[in-house]
């Protein structure tokens, strides 16, 4: 069993997550896109939007830290377990709490702004109910595990962080995952869900970010040349010379 | 200097009679679609009035262009990379579908399937946006031909340093139509604004499009663009703009606007420029001077030095020809009849107006004096202050030395030809007057008012050698077009995802056919005109073949 889950669930996951972009941005280069829904309704948005992404963009950076960066790391540059966990703790609830609280404006518009959430596919709707479980998963095992201790004491870094490297360097270590507490074990699951939805969802907008924009000149020139037609040249129709 | 040839229109506002004809077959061409109704590529509008969309010209508000800086640097106005990066995730300055307008249809089953009752059925309105019913309470054009002016038209931002004399003198008030399309400047804001960099123009013509498999959505091109001529598909979540009816220009053939335009007031033609200079001519400090240095980057077709290095900068023989026959660089800078729209917000846009004399005339007539006596004309201009500032404000940001420079032009054009026209001897101190010769005056007039088809639009089609991969043609086999993107449910990934499907769904030939089909027996997708019957012919007595079924005897026969 936690072969299975911890083993098995996860690689199909992964791969769905990089096949899955692959198959979508060579396919459907055109619906990807953020979908926005500001023309139709922007007070809410302007309030509930940056909350939720700033929110996640902390998240997403606590989880880098923490997933990526073995303890003896953080050790050798003399931050101790003590200020490690408070950074971690304080850090996270405020991430976490700007992501739920923007989630939950951004959520009640789409439920009572009409036009909004008559623009609210299936896919949607799927997609906010992982994310949102994967989100207060999270916050819960920030809230019982690390500050009030629920279900005893438990070091995600010594876990969780482990598991998920040995994950990522193909040598998977199942059993670190199994002894973590349920918490964990339920929001990685949920987490792997929501990966292995996301190429299929408007999330893809993540990975095009335009950091870009930073460093390209102004003003873009394109000659004819470049894309001939509408559609990208398929693959055996290249001109001469090319 | 590096040479590059730009595509532009020109617009004779004086023509213009606010049929909306332009808008409608642009709409009909391009935004028919869910997601765009609310979308004109082309609008007209009633000036003074509000816009479209409303208040669009108030860049305090909108915050759309480009700004000058102390150091002599010109910014976005909505702020740089970084403030664009900061506020992706809400945009500050997005105007609202009630800025534009909530599109909406009628509820016309209601008229079919009502049963039979003493009052009238009535077909409400259904919003496009939520499916609701709705109030309709303002639209593309609420404020046309100065309906409701007393509340909208006053509000107009052109207004602004003027408004106590308008109202004044509101009883009679001057009225002018102003067509709009996309602006193609040489300087767009929105292609800056773009974090994608999914807004590029086009290298050969100067067209500015919307790389609609690049554009993510961020709207932030909406915002940049202080014309408003970017607007956001709600259904798929992309950005469109007026393409300048691309395909229809490589195969040399006017935009759908400029060939439907009833009274063919739209001018298309080459100008050719130097891309050095346009960065420099837009930061020039005074906004006065912005005409004059964006004109001083166009570069002079006839100049051996320029037709050289527009050679070598790969322009073709027949475009370097196209542009010394042009009429946009004939009325912009030959005749200097032509005013750039809002040249403050430093984008360098390139669809020119010739202001329109008509607020002046009309007064004229109305007194009763003669409207075509160039004295009452001169006269006229340097009294009627308010219609010369408006026009200012919107042509030459707030100097009125251009326009009444222009204004004296067409007055002098409009005393000068009568002359001729009444057999009488031309006086050529008229022209004089205004520093044009007499011929120079009848070539303008000729363009103006007898405006040939061939002398309006002079377009360069794209290169044969490229030719099977321009839209209009639409060489490829169309059969692939469509596999890809029926086989999966749409509505999975979002409206519109897959492969595009191209702009041309007619090909060229069939558009050639049907342009000329004066003189051809077939009609466009097979048929015959043979056995058509003009109605207007008809005398109502004779039963012409074709117009009536065959008669009953000869039916029954049949039965």
């Amino acid at each position: 069993m936690s072969t299975f889950l911890w083993v098995i669930v996860p690689y199909l996951c992964l791969t769905t997550f990089v096949v899955g972009h692959v198959w979508r941005y060579r396919y459907d280069k055109f619906g990807w896109t953020t979908r926005s829904s500001q023309l139709y309704e922007d007070r809410l948005l302007r309030l509930g939007s940056p909350l939720f992404h700033f929110g996640m963009l902390g998240v997403v950076g606590g989880h880098i830290i923490g997933l990526l960066v073995p303890r003896s790391w953080t050790e050798t540059v003399g931050v101790d377990d003590h200020l490690y966990h408070l950074v971690a703790v304080i850090g996270g609830l405020i991430a976490g709490l700007m992501a739920l609280a923007g989630m939950t404006i951004l959520i009640y518009r789409r439920r009572t702004v009409g036009p909004v959430f008559s623009a609210t596919t299936p896919m949607d709707k799927v997609m906010y109910a992982f994310l949102g479980a994967a989100i207060v998963l999270g916050m819960w095992n920030t809230i019982a595990g690390s500050i009030f201790s629920l279900g005893g004491e438990y070091n995600y870094r010594e876990g969780v962080s482990v598991w998920y490297r040995s994950f990522l360097a193909f040598q998977p270590q199942p059993d670190l995952m199994a002894d973590a507490p349920i918490g964990f074990q339920l929001h990685a699951l949920v987490a792997f869900g929501l990966f292995a939805l996301w190429p299929f969802t408007r999330l893809v907008h993540v990975f095009s970010a335009p950091v870009g924009y930073l460093t390209r000149p102004y003003i873009v020139y394109r000659s004819r040349e470049d894309q001939m037609g509408s559609r990208p040249t398929r693959r055996g129709w290249d001109r001469v010379g090319s | 200097m590096r040479v590059m040839a730009q595509m532009a229109m020109v617009m004779n506002l004086d023509k213009c009679i606010g049929c909306h004809t332009c808008s409608v077959t642009c709409k009909q061409a391009w935004t028919n679609r869910t997601g765009t109704e609310y979308v004109w590529f082309n609008n007209v509008e009633t000036r003074p009035g509000l816009g479209y969309p409303r208040t669009y010209e108030d860049q305090e508000t909108w915050q759309g262009g480009w700004v000058r800086k102390p150091n002599g640097r010109l910014a976005l106005k909505a702020g740089g990379r970084v403030k664009k990066l900061l506020n992706i995730f809400s945009n500050p300055k997005l105007p609202s579908i009630n800025d534009y307008y909530e599109p909406w249809t009628y509820d016309y089953e209601t008229l079919l399937n009502s049963p039979q009752s003493d009052t009238f059925p009535v077909a409400r309105p259904k919003s496009l946006i939520s499916g609701k019913d709705m109030n309709v309470e303002w639209s593309a054009n609420w404020d046309d031909d100065l309906g409701g002016s007393q509340e909208h038209a006053a509000r107009d931002v052109m207004l602004k340093g003027i408004e106590d004399k308008v109202k004044l003198e509101f009883e009679q008030t001057f009225m002018f139509y102003l067509p709009r399309i996309c602006e193609h400047c040489l300087n767009p804001s929105c292609a800056a604004s773009c974090p994608s960099g999914a807004i590029y123009k086009r290298a050969e013509d100067g067209i500015v499009l919307v790389d609609q498999d690049r554009c993510r959505g961020w709207r932030m091109c909406v915002s940049g663009c202080p014309y408003k001529k970017v607007y956001f598909n709600h259904k798929t979540g992309k950005a469109e703009k007026c393409t300048f009816c691309y395909p229809r220009i490589e195969v040399g053939i006017p935009t759908v606007c400029s060939e439907t335009c009833v009274g063919r007031l739209r001018y298309i033609g080459l100008v050719l420029y130097d891309a050095d200079k346009v960065l420099e001519a837009a930061s020039i400090e005074d906004e006065h001077q912005l005409y004059d240095a964006q004109r001083a980057c166009f570069l002079d077709p006839e100049d051996p030095d320029v037709q050289r290095a527009a050679e070598a900068a790969g322009i073709p023989g027949d475009w370097i020809e196209a542009a010394r026959r042009s009429p946009v660089w004939a009325l912009i800078n030959k005749y200097e009849v032509a005013l750039p729209l809002h040249p403050e917000y430093r984008t360098m846009p390139m669809v020119w107006y010739i202001p329109p004399l008509s607020p002046v005339v009309d007064v004229i007539k109305e007194t009763g004096e003669d409207a075509e006596d160039r004295g009452n004309l001169f006269a006229a201009i340097d009294a009627l202050r308010i219609p010369v500032e408006y026009l200012a404000n919107l042509f030459t940001a707030g100097d009125t030395v251009p326009v009444d420079r222009v204004l004296r032009k067409l007055a002098a054009m409009r005393s000068y030809m009568r002359d001729i026209n009444l057999g009488r001897d031309p006086d050529d101190t008229i022209p004089q007057a205004v520093g044009m010769t007499g011929e120079s005056m009848y070539e303008m007039f000729r363009l103006l008012a007898i405006a040939k088809y061939n002398e309006r639009y002079v377009i360069p089609p794209a290169h044969a050698e490229q030719a099977h991969a321009l839209e209009e043609l639409a060489t490829e086999c169309s059969v692939d077009f469509d596999a890809a993107g029926s086989y999966y449910d749409q509505a999975l990934l979002g409206e519109g995802a897959g492969y595009p499907t191209p702009v041309a769904v007619e090909n060229f030939r069939m558009l050639q056919d049907r342009q000329t089909s004066d003189t051809s027996d077939e009609l466009v997708g097979g048929g015959s005109k043979a056995g058509r019957v003009n109605l207007l012919n008809w005398d109502g007595r004779g039963t012409p073949t074709g117009l009536f079924p065959p008669p009953a005897d000869k039916q029954s026969g049949d039965r």
